[in-house]
């Protein structure tokens, strides 16, 4: 994996602090309805430049292929790099602890609202954007593939079987991982050494 | 009182251990984010414990997601309406330490042998996938809502705001809101 750039690289910055890390983590979880990810990468890509979207996109893959929440493996991902395990809690505390009080407000008023069919069709309505900020977020980091060592075309063989063996077919995540992602990375590993 | 801080079924501390130890395993097997493992939870909470009623199970994972913040909190809710604060502590400590732990560990470990081959390979390799990934994530997401010609309208166009502007996408979040609560996304 690259490591990350300095201020002065590419027009790449680092946070300075802790506090800064836990103020873009806070910033980016409060605004990510239903799911951070496509947040998360505006802010860390776009509007901070703490990464590349190849780094994006290469941390995630990581926190997708480790056991537990994605983006709060990212967080801690990010954090550790930059400030050690002071920048991981940093990042894990931003990410979790307005949302935390949040949903669990949410909860102890839940009877009361939840079950209202405006608030219903609220719902419904946030669902669909949700999915569409996903899938906006995989069309910006296609770009990425560009440089990979397998080339475009076994790129987009894997992500299409990906796809419809997860979306449409609903198997399991970890046969598709280690099956699908086995052949990826074989793949990659035999160009690589070509 | 009582209600809001133990839950409707009191605390215990034998439930808060299983909670604890349960969500902590199931963490573990999570490849592919928390929610992958909410059926086995359901499995869990609502058919072995009966701990939670299947409506209690399945709006715990709605107001989630009606909030802000990442989809695990879920497991909070769960927590919170088995056990309250205490439950909420145990199903969340459970469901974050083991795989923040690993996490850490990996990056870690993948950071000292990045220009390693071993490591360019996976790299290169998984990024395809993940991609699809996203793209199935997106498409499961659209399920609730596919019946309607409403927010099938919004998805596109959130996708066309996302990729052509720099709005925030939280105001995407309250058009969908308001698209929803007058009755267009019914």
């Amino acid at each position: 994996m690259s490591e990350l750039p300095g201020d002065d690289d590419d027009g790449q910055r680092r946070p300075r602090s802790a506090m800064e890390v836990f103020r873009v983590f806070n910033r980016l979880a409060l605004q990510g309805f239903g799911g951070v990810l496509a947040v998360a990468q505006r802010e860390l890509v776009e509007r901070e430049r703490w990464m590349t979207p190849a780094q994006f996109l290469e941390l995630l893959s990581l926190g997708q292929v480790l056991p537990g929440p994605n983006i709060v493996n990212m967080a801690l991902m990010i954090g550790d790099r930059f400030l050690g395990w002071r920048g991981a809690a940093a990042a894990l505390a931003g990410l979790m602890c307005a949302p935390l009080l949040i949903v669990l407000l949410l909860a102890a008023l839940y009877r009361e609202t939840m079950s209202q069919p405006m608030v219903a069709g609220a719902l419904r309505g946030m669902g669909a954007v949700a999915a569409g900020l996903v899938i906006a977020t995989a069309l910006k980091l296609v770009g990425t593939l560009r440089g990979n060592p397998m080339g475009l075309k076994a790129c987009a063989l894997f992500a299409v079987l990906t796809l419809l063996a997860i979306g449409v077919l609903r198997w399991p995540m970890v046969g598709v991982v280690l099956g699908l992602g086995g052949a990826a990375v074989a793949t990659a590993w035999a160009r690589i050494g070509r | 009182m009582n209600d809001l801080f133990f839950g409707v079924h009191g605390q215990d501390s034998g439930v808060l251990l299983q909670l604890f130890l349960h969500f902590g395993l199931l963490s573990l097997l999570a490849i592919g984010g928390a929610i992958t493992t909410a059926p086995d939870m359901q499995r869990y909470v609502v058919g072995k414990q009966g701990w939670l009623s299947d409506a209690q199970f399945t709006s715990s994972v709605a107001i989630a997601q009606a909030a802000p913040g990442p989809n695990v909190l879920f497991v909070a809710v769960v927590g919170w309406n088995i056990a309250g604060l205490a439950g909420a502590a145990a199903t969340l400590a459970g469901s974050l330490l083991p795989s923040a732990t690993l996490a850490l560990a990996a990056t870690r470990f993948g950071d000292e042998r990045s220009d390693s081959r071993g490591m360019r390979a996976f790299t290169a390799g998984m990024a395809p996938l993940t991609l699809g990934l996203l793209l199935a994530t997106g498409w499961i997401l659209t399920e609730p809502v596919r019946d309607s010609v409403g927010p099938l309208l919004l998805v596109p166009f959130t996708v066309a705001m996302m990729l052509k502007t720099k709005i925030s996408p939280i105001w995407l979040v309250a058009v969908g809101a308001v698209v929803g609560a007058l009755g267009l996304a019914g």
